[in-house]
């Protein structure tokens, strides 16, 4: 072991071959968890957004819980869900995870919502109200389409950052890819190979999501150009 | 004459400042009336306190014979009859010309798509914009944009027109085709209230200017005779400045 050094590359591509059927599946894994976190995390965001913008009593509701959700670290937040609720609600650990990234991520969403929201011109509501048009149907028509749009390259920001953040899910025991690394190097005593391998993985997922998003934006600056 | 607006005694302040004082004024229908005054007399206020954008402290405002009170009325069936143009055009970018045209009155009045399209195009072939209707409000000049914001108002078929300085914005090159599709509007019957600073339109189109200073009317007559001949100091002293 000791002999070939830290690191062999004719290992790393080795386990690179040897390993793709079990790194694939866990990658479908850690896609599914950051999926569900991100759609989740996005409802409630636009949600606690929309309670900050609403009024100087319910924005209190919305800063209590944006401080409390970013002032602890995620791993806790998964724990707490995961084992801290199991009396009261079994969790699979899959929605255990899901769930304490969509929440740990909202907190982000919202703030990201907010600024953009408060971004639009306020002219742009006052045209609303001046045709006739009521403030909840000038935001939902007028406001939000185009905060949605600002939104999107600081939202794919933190939709990387999830995807990273879901090997924290490894900790409840799910094999998705941070997880399935942990086993294989276990298994073979292959520690750097095997880490660089899922490093690889990650790696391609968050540039592939790079790519979607900077397509997505593209494609909502039409109107803009 | 039909009376379109009345107000009687509007007073309005932000905090501590006090920017509409005793406002009476009255408009009937078809008139056009300019606004004029110095910057932060309150002529912008006074229009955004007639389709409600303001709230007034206290006064009265009275649309068609109806005294409008904010909390018992709904003032989105008013604002529908008030069209409201803005210096800076307050399109909406992420929709195009003709979207920007038909988005209220087919989500307020609930006019089925097809005939919206159609009124949308009528309109805005009517402020010489009928090759424009795909086109997102980015690639308008100001004047192409101001002209889609008067018919976007115009669209929800409003009884009173309010203007905010719709041509201050624009480069002096472009107010004139603005200037002319208002002047159209004013012919066929529109009630306009306009605050604008370009004498020869209020000279042309309105029946008669008003002149504030420092929230009060000081002076309103007929357009030529408030220009030509004011009779108060305060409008004279205005006048020398602006012109
Ligand atoms: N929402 C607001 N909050 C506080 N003060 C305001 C508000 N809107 C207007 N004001 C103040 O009220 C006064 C009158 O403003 P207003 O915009 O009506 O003036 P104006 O005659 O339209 O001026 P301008 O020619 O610059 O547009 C100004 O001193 C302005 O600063
Ligand atoms: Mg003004």
């Amino acid at each position: 072991m000791i002999v070939g050094g830290v690191f062999s590359i004719e290992i790393f591509f080795s386990e690179l071959i040897r390993t793709y059927p079990f790194f694939l599946e866990a990658a479908w894994l850690t896609l599914r968890i950051t999926l569900a976190a991100v759609l989740l995390g996005t409802v409630i965001g636009v949600v606690v957004a929309l309670i900050k913008l609403s009024g100087p009593v319910l924005k209190v509701f919305a800063d209590i819980y944006i401080t409390i959700i970013r002032g602890t670290p995620l791993i806790v937040q998964i724990f707490v869900l995961y084992f801290g609720f199991s009396q009261v609600i079994q969790l699979s650990p899959f929605w255990s995870a899901s769930l304490a990234l969509a929440v740990h991520n909202s907190a982000y969403i919202a703030e990201i919502f907010r600024g953009a929201i408060q971004s639009i011109d306020k002219g742009q509501m006052e045209a609303g109200r001046s045709l006739g048009m009521t403030s909840s149907l000038t935001m939902r028509r007028i406001i939000m389409p185009q905060a949605m749009r600002r939104a999107v390259p600081p939202l794919g920001n933190q939709f990387i950052i999830a995807l990273k953040d879901s090997s924290l899910a490894a900790f409840v025991a799910i094999g998705e890819l941070f997880r399935t690394a942990q086993g294989i190097a276990a298994g073979t005593f292959n520690t750097m190979e095997t880490y660089l391998i899922v490093a690889l993985y990650y790696l391609v997922l968050v540039m592939v999501f790079t790519w979607i998003v900077n397509r997505i934006e593209h494609r909502l600056s039409v109107s803009e150009r | 004459m039909k009376e379109m607006i009345r107000v009687e005694k509007l007073n309005k302040s932000f905090g501590d400042l006090h920017v509409l004082k005793d406002i009476d004024l009255t408009v009937n229908e078809s008139d056009v009336m300019c606004l004029v005054g110095a910057s932060g007399s309150g002529k912008s206020t006074l229009l955004r306190c007639l389709n409600f954008l303001e709230i007034k402290d206290n006064g009265k405002v009275i649309f068609e014979g109806k005294q409008i009170e904010p909390k018992k009325d709904n003032l989105n069936e008013v604002r529908q009859q008030v069209g409201m143009v803005f210096q800076h055009f307050n399109l909406f970018p992420h929709k195009t010309v003709l979207e920007n045209v038909i988005e209220a009155p087919m989500m307020v009045k609930k006019i089925e798509k097809k005939q919206a399209i159609e009124e949308g195009k009528e309109l805005l072939d009517k402020v010489g914009l009928g090759d424009k209707y795909d086109v997102y409000p980015a690639k308008l000049s100001g004047g192409q944009k101001q002209r889609v914001a008067i018919a976007r108002a115009l669209a929800m078929k409003p009884k009173i027109m309010l203007f905010d300085e719709p041509t201050s914005a624009l480069d002096p090159e472009l107010v004139g085709e603005v200037l002319e599709t208002m002047k159209k509007l004013a012919k066929e019957g529109m009630t306009m209230i306009v605050v604008t600073h370009e004498m020869g339109f209020a000279k042309e189109v309105a029946d008669y200017t008003v002149y504030m200073h420092d929230g009060r009317i000081v002076e309103r007559g007929p357009s030529n005779e408030l220009f030509d001949n004011p009779k108060e100091q305060r409008t004279k002293d205005f006048l020398s400045k602006v012109l």
